[in-house]
């Protein structure tokens, strides 16, 4: 019996292809969170047991959680596939890109930059990622293979109509695509489906004991990379990711979930949206619709 | 249980955003922050109430003309099933929206205002997804609570509707009274509409059949990838991978190759490498075959004891999604299946009038379609290519068509028939 999962599945290998037959150079964005994981599992099942037609390519801000690129690398290593991994401390350093300072500066909108750069230098005609359009009001719009100019821009009005199972990914010279497959999937689906793969994930997303702070209603990992003012507080906490980002701007959420199936109940149950936990996405309302115009994912 | 997905028409301000904001309110699916965001928000409802139709309208855009202008996908669920709400906007300029989103849709809800009765958009949606052959319309008419949940309204709109939807042959048609604002017959059953006995929209949605019989049809596959491992140990390996578009792959399942025509039987069914029992649609699977047969992406694997219709000429219905009108002998390029293939447009010789909902002969002079149109043409292709009726196969049935120079997608089609072979030299 056919249910949403395996049609979610079957959908998301099949878009896969499509990026495999209708370009010669793409690559799929490998950051080691959760939506990238499932990317990677979905691969082998459009690919296997040949090679993936695309190498993964992680853009690292330089704030990463350790465990996040410790993983990475074991998971590039065990899939047997080729890791591209670009640096934004590169594009700093290359005076392309200018870090923000204060407190809450952070590198995410950065990326966007060295990502660019990086569709340059390997002439990539297809990003894919892991964006859901469940995540926020501007994705929800989002087409599965959308269309990006030479700057790397999003135009709403632009984008193309997109009918039954027949992606156009026609481009002119400089333009590239960012194609999701996993565009209808909803945060629960991507945990149920990693729990039916059976699939490993970085310790970060389960339970485990770490220093925060608190702000507003956000807790903020301590690392070496988030400023902390004399006057916060460090508290010890029982925390896990829900995403798991720059460490600048993923805040935890409390939680004694401790394995897959305790993270599907938690969230099955939980009333805030996981955009909540990421601090780049209240800075305004409109900000994420902003972001995209600029580049960004 | 398969996944629901439907689309919502109706015209402005009949209620459609208040309707899908009180579906998602009242399943739980607006979340703590979310909720938060509306009522930080200055745009309210007129008695000062949380507008829920915030939930639907994204960009900034449209938050500023207070109109939705594109396509926005939403999700939810229920104890019951998963859905997803494709949310086309109503201006009489967006048809193209509306084609969109009903090429993706299991099932329409129709909005009518009580007050209004049957409109011009409201033909025209309903002509839209009889086009587009949406299996299912709920017809909910709306704002009840304006007209003191009168019955003789509400059975009067019904009988106008019945009649729309018997002339365009839409079957599976379902009328519903409902106030989106106060919540009647939505997710539970209204105490204010004795007379209406059957179940709330909700209840519908959660038993509305998808692409039934879909595993019981001819097996269809588009060839979209072959996967040739250079890896040791697999020297001799091909798999041909593709969705499933309708039927069945069993191993033993003698296939045709099209359009080559090359016969073959089915060695086995995979995913990732591992054998299947079978390959039902939808799956995405790899079948590798008993012979060593030629067969790359855009090409057919079809069940041989039914195979598809092959043809060079087609009829179909095309609707024009482009601002750039589309005039007779233009020519485009088709995807069709996995396949891009060059065309041109023979015959235009109907046009659509979605408000009479009656087809219109065109004369010489005015053989174009403009944005938002629909009309009945012939299109001659660069190759013949398979393909079964829209009325019987969705996906197999359907073209896009798009300009070579700019890219843009400019055309969707509805394919019906094939045509007599045209005479003048081929492309
Ligand atoms: N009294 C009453 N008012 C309603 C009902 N449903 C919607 N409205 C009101 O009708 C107006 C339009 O509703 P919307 O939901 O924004 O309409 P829409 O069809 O989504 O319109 P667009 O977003 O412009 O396409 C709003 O003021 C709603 O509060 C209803 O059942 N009863």
């Amino acid at each position: 019996m056919m249910d949403a999962i395996d049609e979610l599945e079957a959908e998301a290998i099949s878009i896969l292809r499509e990026v495999a037959g209708q370009y010669s150079r793409s690559a799929l964005l490998f950051s080691g969170g959760k939506d990238s994981i499932a990317l990677a599992r979905l691969s082998e099942k459009a690919f296997r047991p040949g090679r993936f037609p695309y190498p993964l390519l992680h853009i690292d801000t330089g704030h990463n959680f350790p465990e996040a690129i410790e993983y990475r690398d074991r998971m590039a290593a065990d899939l047997g596939e080729e890791l591209l991994v670009r640096r934004v401390q590169d594009s700093i350093d290359a005076g392309k890109a200018v870090e923000e300072t204060g407190k809450g500066a952070s590198r995410n909108a950065l990326q966007s930059i060295t990502l660019l750069d990086a569709v340059a230098e390997f002439r990539f005609e297809a990003l894919i990622g892991g964006a859901r359009r469940d995540e926020e009001k501007a994705r929800a719009k989002e087409r599965v293979f959308s269309l990006r100019d030479e700057f790397g821009q999003w135009d709403p009005k632009r984008q193309r109509p997109e009918l039954w199972n027949l992606y156009n990914g026609r481009l002119r010279p400089g333009e590239h695509v960012r194609v999701f497959p996993l565009s209808n999937w909803t945060e629960l689906d991507v945990w149920e489906y990693l729990r039916r793969e059976g699939v490993e994930l970085p310790s970060l997303y389960f339970s485990h004991s770490r220093k925060v702070v608190r702000r507003g209603a956000a807790l903020f990992p301590v690392s070496p990379f988030v400023h902390v003012d004399p006057g916060e507080e460090i508290l010890e906490s029982t925390v896990r990711f829900r995403t798991v980002g720059d460490m600048t701007c993923t805040a935890a959420v409390e939680s004694r979930a401790a394995t897959l199936d305790a993270v599907v109940e938690e969230i099955r149950r939980s009333r805030e949206s996981e955009r909540g936990s990421r601090l780049d996405d209240q800075r305004s309302e409109a900000a994420m619709e902003e972001r995209k115009k600029q580049g960004y994912f | 249980m398969r996944r629901l997905r439907f689309i919502t028409a109706g015209s402005v301000d009949d209620g459609k955003s208040t309707l899908i904001g009180r579906l998602l309110y009242e399943t739980g699916a607006v979340l703590n922050d979310q909720l938060a965001a509306l009522e930080r928000s200055r745009i309210r409802n007129e008695n000062g109430s949380v507008n829920l139709a915030l939930l639907t309208d994204g960009l900034m855009d449209e938050r500023l003309q207070g109109i939705t202008i594109d396509i926005a996908w939403k999700y939810f669920a229920t104890a019951a099933r998963r859905f997803v709400i494709i949310d086309a906007p109503g201006h009489v300029q967006y048809t193209r929206n509306m084609v969109t989103g009903a090429s993706h849709a299991d099932l329409a809800v129709i909005l009518i205002d009580a007050r209004k009765g049957v409109i011009e958009q409201t033909r025209r949606h309903s002509a839209v997804a009889a086009l587009l052959g949406i299996p299912r319309i709920v017809v909910a008419v709306n704002k009840l609570d304006l007209v003191g949940f009168d019955r003789g309204r509400f059975d009067r709109i019904a009988g106008d509707y019945l009649g729309i939807a018997e002339k365009l042959g839409l079957k599976g048609v379902h009328l519903l009274p409902v106030s989106a604002l106060e919540g009647d017959n939505v997710v539970s059953r209204s105490t204010r509409t004795p007379w209406y006995d059957g179940p709330p929209l909700l209840e519908l949605l959660e038993s509305a059949p998808v692409d039934e019989g879909i595993e019981a049809r001819p097996a269809r596959m588009a060839v979209q990838h072959v996967i040739r491992p250079q890896a040791k140990g697999f020297h001799d390996y091909r798999a041909f991978g593709g969705q499933v578009l309708s039927g069945t792959f069993r191993k033993g399942d003698a296939v045709t190759l099209l359009p080559s025509g090359a016969t073959t039987r089915v060695l086995s069914v995979e995913a990732a490498g591992r054998e299947l029992a079978e390959g039902p649609a939808p799956l995405s699977v790899a079948l590798r075959l008993a012979h060593e047969v030629d067969a790359s992406r855009g090409d057919w694997i079809v069940a041989s004891g039914a195979p598809p219709i092959l043809s060079q000429d087609l009829v179909a219905d095309l609707c024009w999604l482009d601002e750039k009108p589309l005039v007779e002998g233009a020519r485009t390029l088709v995807r069709h299946g996995t396949a891009f293939l060059r065309a041109s447009v023979r015959d235009l010789s109907r046009r659509w009038d979605l408000d009479s909902i009656e087809e219109k002969p065109l004369t010489n002079g005015d053989r174009r379609l403009a944005f938002n149109e629909l009309g009945r043409v012939t299109i001659r292709l660069a190759r013949p290519i398979p393909f079964d009726p829209y009325g019987e196969n969705r996906l197999t049935g359907a073209m896009v068509l798009i300009d070579e120079a700019s890219g843009r997608t400019v055309g969707a089609a509805m394919i019906r028939a094939s045509a007599p072979p045209d005479d003048e030299p081929s492309i």
